[in-house]
């Protein structure tokens, strides 16, 4: 069922600047020194492609835009060839605006607080270890593809009350709907229609016999005027769950743990000093962040002096913010005791991610469990390292050798 | 160094990323909602300031102020 295809191609850029392309190979395999170009030429700059679409390419544009849902909608979130259709509760809250955006977002706050959290730790140990038995004798494994995947997924799966035995089922629509879906609308609304589905046969059952989840936690949540959701309003917010759960936290784990295969002294330090995981998690998130989200302009205005005009839509960029050197001494460097760090990985302002508080406890155990019992690793050099396309940056492939195998 | 000092939250821009509870869990308190406020009057027990500052400067929305009173 895994449907392992790559998104058709964009013809190659030949001027960064004026002609961008987030889904360019060379953009994928190694963005940063794009972005510096682009940061250098302008604090917004803009492609014709993708229907017309902007990039701030600095924090404090990012943060502007962020922060202005005035001008700003979020109803498109992501930036793709074509414009489907806006859906009445696509995924809310994220693609909600004000006023409807707080009240959908008050809903989802309190299973993810950081001492709901707690609850869960010893939860998301238990799947890493059970990974980690999983490949430990073969002294060689894809990182990516049988751990850092599996931990957002299981984690995710168990607070929705879905069998986690249905992962790969859930990593391929995410696939479909954000890396495939850029290019091909029939894609993007297959999955959509399939998770529907999946999730309106699980909400069926809780009828008869209700569970102690999030399913049954949307079903039996009230709105403003104390009246249950509309069915639309749920499947959108478990669809978002299950999409925003898993592509992202994979794809950060995955991103640390090739830092951590590149550079032994990081690894070295953070075996000796394990209080220091999560300050050098921050600053992983931050070198690596994972998500990018898009705006579309509703209403002329400008950003850091620059104009912009409606019907284009905006390339997000949190990790091109958070290497702006603007905001961050020394932003090309993973520092993994970076005191400040006030980086944007999880979202600014009202659009901050519900999840964020999951993210950093995975992130955190599954470095702590997996350094624990491999303490020393190192790329594979035979194989191939590849990365993501689109909206959330993480490695796909991450081949390591580790013990007696390097 | 011998000034008192008071940490405060901005309710209207705090977000809730709860980066103030994780580095200062002594000067910060949750709601339900994940959103913080300061714990207590906000008054900074003496050998924590730094941690106060610590929750100032990482805070994504800066909503934290640290007065010096
Ligand atoms: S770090 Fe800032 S935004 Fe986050 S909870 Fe604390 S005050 Fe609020």
């Amino acid at each position: 069922m895994s449907d392992v295809s790559q998104p058709a191609a964009h013809p190659p850029v030949t001027d960064w600047v004026n002609d961008f392309d987030h889904t360019d190979p060379q953009w994928t395999d190694d963005p940063f020194p794009i972005w510096e170009e682009l940061r250098a030429a302008s604090p917004v700059v803009h492609t014709e492609r993708f229907l017309g679409c902007y990039m701030p390419t600095t924090y404090e544009a990012v943060r502007e835009i962020a922060n202005d849902t005035e001008h700003f909608s979020s109803r498109r979130i992501i930036v793709r060839d074509v414009r489907p259709e806006i859906a009445r509760n696509a995924a809310p809250p994220i693609t909600s605006d004000p006023p409807v955006h707080k009240p959908a977002k008050q809903l989802l706050l309190p299973p993810f607080t950081p001492d709901a959290m707690k609850k869960l730790e010893p939860r998301m140990r238990a799947i890493c270890n059970e990974l980690i038995d999983g490949f430990i004798a073969d002294g060689k494994v894809d990182a990516a593809a049988r751990y850092s995947k599996y931990i957002p997924v299981q984690a995710i799966a168990h607070m929705l009350g879905i069998p986690e035995s249905d992962s790969d089922l859930f990593i391929n629509w995410i696939h479909m709907i954000l890396e495939l879906g850029i290019k091909d609308e029939s894609k993007l609304l297959q999955a959509v229609q399939e998770m529907s589905d999946y999730f309106r046969a699980h909400i069926e059952e809780r009828r008869s016999k209700p569970t102690d989840d999030l399913i049954s936690y949307l079903m039996n949540a009230k709105d403003k005027e104390g009246q249950p959701l509309e069915e639309s309003h749920v499947l959108g917010s478990l669809r978002l769950l299950l999409i925003a759960g898993i592509d992202t936290t994979w794809s950060a784990i995955g991103s640390s743990l090739w830092h951590l295969a590149r550079t032994p002294a990081d690894r070295e330090r953070l075996i000796a000093e394990p209080s220091l995981i999560p300050t050098a998690v921050e600053e992983l998130l931050r070198a690596y962040s994972p998500v990018t989200m898009a705006r579309e302009v509703v209403k002329e205005t400008t950003i850091s002096g620059c104009p912009v005009k409606t019907g284009n839509m905006v390339l997000l960029s949190f990790p091109a913010a958070n290497r702006d050197p603007k905001m961050f001494p020394d932003a090309d460097k993973v520092v993994i005791d970076r005191r400040e760090n006030r980086h944007a990985a999880f979202g600014l302002g009202i659009h901050r991610c519900v999840g964020s508080n999951l993210a950093r406890m995975e992130m955190q155990v599954a470095l702590e469990e997996w350094l624990k019992r491999i303490p020393d690793f190192v790329l594979d050099p035979a194989g191939t390292v590849t990365w993501s396309q689109g909206t959330v940056r993480g490695p796909r492939q991450l081949p390591i050798l580790f013990g007696r195998a390097m | 160094m011998a000034e008192r000092l008071k940490v405060h939250v901005d309710p209207d821009k705090c977000q809730g990323h709860a980066r103030c509870k994780a580095l200062a869990p002594e000067l910060f308190e949750l709601d339900e909602y994940g959103n913080a406020h300061a714990a207590g009057d906000g008054t900074v027990p003496p050998g924590l300031e730094d941690k106060a500052w610590l929750a100032k400067s990482n805070c994504p929305e800066i909503a934290i102020d640290v007065i010096e009173e």
